[in-house]
């Protein structure tokens, strides 16, 4: 076989390049904008290098958002451990310890995956306020981990399908009960589970928007909302919000870079194959 | 095995499926329930706000009430949304995924480059590209950069629409559609199955275009005035994001679908002298058909969950831009109207659930019968 460029490969690379810039223009945009001093940045220069290199935006944008940043760690972490280890338990039952209607159970479990959550928006906010929970922390981590639970279950359950009947059965013989089985057996399979399904719940969690406005006070938003509040005005220079979109993004985008391959088998996961 | 370790695990199943009963279908059963009252304005926030039965008035209200109009472009916006966005993200998808299977170079590279936007937040990603669409920056000089003008599109403060329709003839319009997607599927049968494709799609689409037409005068009016509603060009900035964000998403999906298909089979079709393009579409896509349904239903899913990216793109209250998810907070947590917004809430759940219960159903079904 000898090298050859035909017309067909240098088409295929040279779309395969045009829409790679494309695709990275707005993150280019936002990290030359986030690097100029708020007098550098003009309209029709929008695209061009900062002329003197600005890193005060970064502190600025630190300093305004910390609140916000440590409100999402605490939401994104606790609830995604909880949901997570729900998830495993709830997996584990759908998928080993089917009993009659286990699979209507648990379609409808999925069903609570694709409803718009405007529909429970109102009840949800009512309950908050009845048990104490509104505009804190605690009443949104409640809300991320019972509406994770679908999401959650789903992977286990798919994951732990492929884990071999034969390996119960023999547990069962040996006297394993139900809880043994799980932490001799289950568990220790399912490190690659636990890391699909914890990073996309907490790139999710991380991520929310629609819960973190109507359901938190000041003190407890969470970054997203932080990050919209801090670019909705109209006066303010454009370094502030870029440099704060690359502090709200950097968590999720490290996950997806450095574990990419475990993000993609959890956005796969999602679309309900199996 | 033993009953007792039954017991155990349908005891751990329980509280979930206690949480889910609540918090999902008591909860839109509530929600339900508040868009029959009258709950809302001065007391709405009060302890034991003042709720009676009032009917279906919410909903008679936003479809043909005098103030209901932002609503309703809202839901043509809607429309508009998620088609261009199914369109969009799906063909995209669908090229790119097709470009990288035929494995260059780089490929992991290129994969990663396609699939980032899709793991930023909704926020930032509407941050970014307010600021990629300012009007006499961003995207509209880059033209200028190979030569050419600059743009003048006012991509998110436009007022211009196109597509325009009255709201009046809502029931021709939708005869118009219906003909419009019957003719579209006999067509694209016709080669294929030309009997039936006549039969059951080109004639009736014909006749109920002609009826349309026809008995537009007799067709009862959906309002008493005349209102203009069409696809606003300020909502085409945030579908640009919109693919821009997904499209790796259906990228992946397909790639996954691609790689599954054998080789071999690959290999026999280009013996047998099909080319590159005879191969994509009468072996390939036909295979990972599953996968392009299970993609249109979670991007229309997510376009009805828009919310958030026009929220930092616009701003919740910009008429121009509006969804209904949008108006449901607005009424609810703005306006204090409670049942007005659970009603818009139900509507949006109800577009939903037309298309999230066939598929839930037929994947249960699928996984009996394995």
């Amino acid at each position: 076989m000898k090298p050859r460029i035909s017309i067909g490969t240098f088409a295929l690379y040279g779309g395969l390049l045009l829409l790679a810039a494309v695709y990275l223009l707005p993150a280019y945009l936002t990290l030359v904008t986030s690097l100029k001093f708020p007098g550098d940045i003009s309209l029709p220069q929008s695209w061009d290098l900062p002329p003197t290199v600005n890193y005060g935006s970064f502190a600025d944008a630190i300093a305004l958002l910390k609140p916000n940043i440590i409100n999402s760690v605490i939401l994104a972490v606790s609830a995604t451990l909880l949901s997570t280890v729900l998830g495993s338990l709830n997996g584990y039952v759908f998928s080993k310890w089917k009993f009659p209607g286990s699979e209507i159970v648990f379609t409808l479990f999925l069903f609570g995956m694709f409803i718009p959550y405007q529909v429970i928006l109102i009840p949800l906010f009512q309950t908050l306020r009845a048990i104490n929970l509104y505009g804190g922390l605690p009443g949104l981590i409640l809300a991320h981990v019972v509406y994770g639970l679908p999401i959650t279950s789903l992977i286990f359950r798919n994951f732990y399908a492929q884990i071999p009947d034969s390996l119960m059965e023999s547990a069962t013989l040996d006297g394993a009960g139900f809880f043994s089985i799980y932490t001799r057996i289950i568990f220790p399979l399912s490190i690659p589970g636990f890391v699909v399904t914890s990073l996309w719940q907490f790139t999710q969690i991380w991520n929310e928007f629609l819960w973190g406005i109507c359901l938190t006070r000041h003190t407890s938003n969470p970054i997203t909302v932080g990050l919209a509040q801090l670019a909705g005005g109209q006066a303010v220079s454009w370094n502030l919000p870029m440099a704060g979109s690359i502090l709200a993004a950097l968590p999720v985008l490290l996950i997806y870079i450095l574990l990419g391959r475990y993000f993609i088998r959890g956005l796969l996961a999602g679309s309900v194959k199996g | 095995m033993p009953n007792i370790d039954r017991v155990k695990a349908f005891l751990t199943l329980l509280p979930s499926i206690i949480l889910i009963g609540i918090f999902v279908y008591g909860f839109i059963g509530n929600t339900f329930w508040i868009s029959l009252t009258d709950w809302g304005g001065v007391g709405a926030l009060a302890e034991h706000p003042v709720k009676n039965f009032a009917g279906f008035i919410n909903y008679k209200d936003l479809f043909t009430g005098f103030l209901g109009g932002g609503f309703r472009q809202d839901l043509v916006n809607a429309v508009f949304y998620s088609v261009m966005l199914l369109c969009g993200a799906v063909g995209m998808g669908l090229f790119i995924a097709i470009l990288l299977d035929n494995k260059p170079r780089g490929e992991a590279f290129f994969r990663t480059v396609f699939l980032y936007p899709m793991s930023l937040s909704f926020i930032v990603s509407g941050t970014i590209w307010r600021w990629m669409l300012s009007p006499q920056g961003g995207v509209n000089i880059l033209p200028t950069f190979v030569g050419f003008e600059p743009l003048h599109f006012r991509w998110l403060s436009s007022t211009g629409a196109i597509l325009e329709f009255n709201w009046q003839n809502l029931l021709q319009v939708a005869f118009y559609i219906i003909s419009f997607i019957l003719i579209l599927c006999g067509l694209w049968l016709l080669r294929q199955v030309p009997q039936k494709a006549v039969k059951r799609y080109l004639l009736p689409g014909v006749i109920v275009g002609a009826t349309g037409w026809l008995a537009g005068d007799i067709l009862p009016k959906a309002l008493f005035m005349e209102e203009i509603h069409g696809f606003n060009l300020a909502t085409f900035g945030i579908i640009l994001a919109t693919i821009w964000q997904y499209s790796g998403y259906t990228m992946a999906l397909y790639l996954a679908g691609f790689t599954g298909i054998s080789q071999d089979l690959r290999d026999a079709s280009m013996l047998d002298g099909a080319s590159n393009a005879g191969y994509y579409r009468h072996i390939a896509l036909p295979l990972v058909k599953p996968i392009t349904i299970s993609a249109v239903i979670i991007l229309s899913h997510i376009s009805l969950k828009m919310f958030d990216l026009i929220f930092a793109m616009t701003g919740p209250d910009n008429g121009e831009t509006g969804h209904p998810a949008l108006n449901m907070y607005l009424t609810t947590f703005r306006a204090n109207d409670f049942s007005r917004g659970a009603a818009i809430a139900i509507i949006l759940f109800l577009i939903a659930a037309t298309f999230i219960i066939p598929y839930l159903i037929s994947s249960y079904r699928q996984r009996r019968t394995k």
